[in-house]
């Protein structure tokens, strides 16, 4: 192989920045600092590589890297990107630097820095995995990494989050590892019949009978559910985010639980297509029940962090709601919002972050009128907490209105209910803002700092993506729905679904888009 | 004179010395150290422990020499079919001769730390590893029985071996009474069996159910002596309800003899367990529920039990336990016959788990080892709090192995515990699969306490004064052995499985 393996790179990397930093000596801080934030930048770097040399009309996985690692059971090294994950990727690749360089674990640097590499090589690797296998040990070596900086760096009831967070996650994994295994012996979908863990191929060739597929799909989707999280094993998410370290959190909300969201598309849809089609109505169920359960309990929570982990149930349940409706605009609005939700909640979860570093609380109730104290912070936490909400002009409205525009047709009523979850954002987000910041200070927050420029500075990247995003998501948009169509004429060719023509205006863009393709092809 | 004549005539069985070899070696290297022991004065430091390491790999590579002779000329059976001689043996044999190895170098300083030295342990390592090598070789149940019983008395008195720690003699008599309890069932199983089929050989008791037990379809004698002899290998493989032995003598011997037993002990008690079931094809439709519950049984009472502990060498024996339900998966998917033959993907997880688990045990009650201090009492969680600070490789290292226990990608315990699943799902017992998967959640929590302890635990008042933990070098090289083998076996499973049978 001739060309460049880009991919292979992102996850060699990180993990090797990771044994470094571990191998280095305690006693040289700087030094180990320095070459965490390197590896990271050159990760990131090419994960814009990536990006730039992605070409957008092509619905293939590109920059493919195939090489056999366990040929006794039919396993490879098999990576790729397209259009659903070069996204994530590339949000993965942003957010470590910037966690890195920007967030301060407080002690023992050297083996934090040395767990974020590690998990930023889990993370790479499950987004860009085509191999059943291999996406298993990526999705499950993450955890390690996570419990690790959970319950080593995070608040006072961290051992606690940090198991439930493992053992949840574990049980999901539990089945996922007998549906991979059972979904490879059954298909048999190498040469002449042998076992293989290869996506495409299983996809492309198995034919499980429906039931079988069902099974199979359920022992996949149970993994993810919990990832996403999806109601009701939503539980463990609103302690862990809120025991975890800020960077932690950024992390967990900006790309891990996007695993699971990925997960959903890539190993639910693409592999059982019959299957998805048959479990909709559950799914868009419990996507809408966690919109407006992750809505009201949002609403009621009294610590600021634990306010934004429940909204994160909430938008996640969007994206499980556009995945399922199943058409091309709904799902590219769900890939859309997976890349939104990240920039977004993750810049909410550092500025909360930067209210404990200063206030050592996050309780909403002792803080007040930061506005008149601290009025640039104030109005960039203004921004994040719109695009959070989803009000047009920022990346969040794009993705939650792509997605009930395009489910609108397929799963109306859904619809109708998910969409009161926008307005509860806007009442729990806002309710949240006027307590924090109107009013005037009392003598506690009448200190509160301004924001510094370093702080300043790690927020520009998040706030410059999601305006950028959303004055102009065509570009991205272009890029994720060649591969969002192909999936989706992959699911009408496996199964009895159509998705309906739409005759909808609203949808000029991604029509006029179609055309450009058709004349180019 | 005639009758000198008729003696000088008595044909003796032939003998294939070579196909006997390892069994040999142990007993010579046993014979010598004894001996010479006896009559030279103690010898130098470390001597022992790299004598019986030395043994263990004269022995070791006398099964790879035999391992290429039956690629060559097929496999065979031995002194008149007493013994049999093919890959799962030998294989088997390996595994236990891996485990000697390794426990003589967790042994060395340990016994110089408790005052005890001697060489009678070693010594016994080698006996109890030759009756093991008998078991998991024999082709006879009279013969796997004196196999079996070599290796349990070894054991028995290894357990007890500690003379100034009043817990190890209760476990060395604890598990005598016990071991003897299920030897007898064992015995009474092989009388049965010989009983209802007119013969203990494996090979007549099969040609036996075609001539005789066929026709008849008088089998009750043979199916309640199947009964009994899994009775007796439950008890010795730890199966949850024969298990209650295994947590009170796994805390109370010796650290070392407790990885000992883990490993060898585990290996041959199943391999046995593979021959017996092997032998007894036609009754498999009979005896595969039994396996199929005990396994079930084994799985969930072990992850459970091992959730309350506070002892980690009590907790250790519990996730043995539920190791030992994932290894009886693997044998339940094995006894789906192919024909006459075992499933032979079942029997190959099987003996990859044993290998991989063999070695795994090995590294962690090494740690153990160390971390247990002087008078090896110092295993309960507390002993782990802050050795992170005070030790972070040998914390790094027991966290790779725990992690490995727990099935983690990327470790050997992970390739060990896919392959049982793929056996299982292979031949469609999905609920079992299922079952195992998420008691080994339920079991992960265990190891997590542990790293808790090592990792995040806040210091207490007094910590400081506890006696520092030290790693001696042939300990930590037993350890980093075992740490190497787990990464290069998870991050490359197929130099394991290229080889296994």
């Amino acid at each position: 192989m001739t060309e460049f393996p880009i991919l292979t790179m992102l996850v060699l990397v990180p993990a090797i920045g990771s044994l470094l930093v571990a191998a280095i000596s305690k006693r040289q801080p700087d030094l180990v600092k320095i070459i965490a934030l390197l590896t990271s930048v050159l990760t990131g770097a090419m994960a814009l590589w990536v990006l730039f040399a992605f070409k957008s009309e092509d619905a293939d996985f590109q920059f493919v890297s195939n090489h056999s690692w366990i040929d006794q059971w039919g396993i490879s090294w098999h990576l790729g990107v397209d259009g659903i994950s070069l996204f994530l990727v590339v949000l993965t690749g942003v957010l470590f630097p910037l966690v890195i360089a920007g967030v301060d674990p407080h002690h023992d640097h050297k083996r934090y820095l040395s767990w974020m590499l590690m998990l930023e090589a889990g993370v790479m690797g499950s987004f860009i995995s085509l191999d059943l296998f291999l996406f298993f040990v990526f999705f499950e070596i993450v955890l390690v990494p996570m419990y690790f900086l959970i319950g080593g760096w995070g608040y006072d009831n961290r051992v606690y989050a940090a198991t439930k967070f493992f053992l949840f996650t574990m049980v999901g994994s539990a089945f996922m590892l007998v549906g991979i295994i059972a979904t490879a012996v059954l298909a048999k979908a190498g040469e002449n019949g042998a076992v293989t863990f290869d996506l495409i191929k299983i996809a492309e060739n198995a034919d499980f009978a429906s039931s079988t597929g069902r099974w199979l799909f359920f022992a996949f989707a149970i993994a993810f559910a919990v990832k996403v999280p999806l109601f009701p094993l939503h539980t463990w998410l609103p302690d862990a985010h809120t025991q975890a370290p800020t960077g932690g959190s950024v992390i967990l909300a900006g790309v891990l639980l996007k695993m699971g969201t990925y997960g959903l598309l890539r190993f639910g849809v693409y592999l059982f297509p019959e299957a998805a089609v048959w479990a909709r109505p559950l799914f868009l169920t419990l996507a809408t029940i966690g919109i407006i359960w992750g809505a009201i309990a949002a609403t009621m929570q009294t610590d600021l962090k634990r306010l934004v982990a429940y909204s994160s149930v909430a938008h996640l349940g969007f994206i499980v709601l556009g995945t399922f409706a199943l058409t091309t605009t709904a799902i590219t609005g769900s890939v859309f919002q997976n890349v939104a939700h990240g920039l977004s909640t993750g810049a909410l979860f550092l500025m909360v972050g930067m209210i404990y570093e200063r206030r050592h609380t996050r309780e909403i109730a002792k803080l007040k009128g930061l506005q008149k104290v601290a009025p640039v912070f104030a109005g960039v936490f203004m921004v994040i907490m719109l695009a959070s909400i989803g009000v047009p002009g920022l990346n969040g409205f794009v993705g939650e209105f792509m997605v009930l525009i395009g489910s609108f047709a397929t799963a109306r009523w859904w619809v109708v209910v998910a969409a009161m979850g926008v307005i509860l954002a806007a009442l729990y987000m806002l309710w949240a803002y006027q307590r924090v910041f109107h009013g005037e200070p009392d003598d506690d927050n009448k200190t509160f700092a301004e924001l510094k420029w370093k702080e300043g500075v790690l927020l520009l990247p998040f706030v410059a993506l999601i305006v950028f995003s959303g004055v102009f998501p065509k570009p991205i948009l272009n890029r994720i729905q060649p591969s969002v169509d192909k999936l989706i004429e992959h699911v009408e060719a496996n199964s009895d679904w159509q998705q309906p023509q739409p005759a909808d205006p609203v949808v000029v863009e991604p029509e006029a888009h179609d055309a450009t393709e058709e004349g180019e092809g | 004179m005639g009758a000198l004549f008729a003696a000088a005539t008595l044909q003796g069985p032939k003998i294939d010395w070579f196909g006997i070899s390892p069994l040999l070696v142990l007993l010579g290297g046993a014979m010598v150290l004894l001996v010479v022991g006896a009559l030279t004065p103690a010898w130098p430091k470390r001597m022992y422990a790299l004598y019986t390491a030395g043994v263990a790999v004269a022995a070791g590579v006398m099964h790879v020499l035999l391992w290429h002779r039956i690629d060559d000329k097929g496999t065979a059976t031995l002194v008149s079919d007493a013994l049999s001689l093919d890959k799962t043996g030998v294989w088997l044999g390996l595994t236990i001769c891996v485990a000697v190895f390794l426990v003589a170098f967790l042994t060395d300083d340990y016994l110089r730390r408790e005052g005890l030295d001697g060489l009678e342990l070693y010594v016994l390592y080698m006996l109890s590893a030759l009756g093991g090598l008998v078991m998991v070789a024999a082709n006879d149940l009279v013969v796997l029985f004196l196999g079996l019983e070599i290796l349990s008395i070894a054991l028995y008195v290894m357990a007890a071996s500690h003379r100034k720690r009043i817990k190890s003699q209760e476990s060395g008599l604890k598990y005598f009474v016990l071991g003897g309890f299920s030897s007898a069932f064992f015995l009474y199983g092989i009388a049965l069996v010989y009983g209802g089929a007119g013969s203990t050989n494996f090979t007549k008791i099969v040609a036996e159910f075609d001539t005789t037990i066929q026709n008849t379809g008088n089998d009750a004698l043979v199916l309640a002596g199947i009964a009994l002899l899994l009775v007796g290998l439950a008890f010795k493989v730890a199966a949850v309800p024969f298990h209650f032995w295994s947590p009170d003598v796994y805390e109370g011997a010796p650290t070392p003899v407790t990885a000992f037993m883990a490993s060898a002990g585990k290996a041959a008690a199943f391999g046995a367990m593979l021959r017996v079931l092997e032998a007894l094809p036609q009754w498999s439709a009979d005896y595969r529920p039994i396996v199929w519950t005990l396994g079930v049984l084994t799985l969930v009472g072990g992850a459970v039990m091992a959730v309350v502990q506070r002892n980690v060498k009590r907790m250790l024996a519990f996730s043995s336990i539920s190791h030992a339900g994932f290894i009886l998966v693997g044998v339940e998917a094995a006894v789906h016959f192919d024909g006459a033959n075992l499933d032979s993907d079942g029997v190959s997880s099987v003996l990859v788990y044993l290998l991989v688990y063999a070695v795994l045990v090995m590294g962690t009650f090494g740690v153990v080892t160390a971390v247990g201090r002087t008078g090896d009492a110092a295993t309960g969680l507390d002993g782990f709090r802050g050795l992170a600070k005070q030790k972070p490789m040998l914390a790094l290292g027991m966290t790779v192995l725990l992690l490995a226990q727990a099935g983690v990608p990327l470790t050997s315990g992970f390739v060990a515990k896919f392959g049982v699943i793929t056996a299982a799902v292979e031949v469609r017992s999905y609920a079992i699969a299922i079952i195992a998967m998420v008691s080994a959640v339920i079991a992960a929590f265990l190891y997590l306490r542990i790293m808790i302890s090592m990792w995040i635990a806040e210091p207490e008042a007094g910590d400081d004064a506890r006696e520092p933990v030290r790693v001696p070098l042939l300990l930590g090289v037993a350890i980093a052995l075992s740490v190497s083998f787990t990464l290069v076996v998870g991050f490359f499973p197929d130099v394991l499985l290229t080889i296994a049978p």
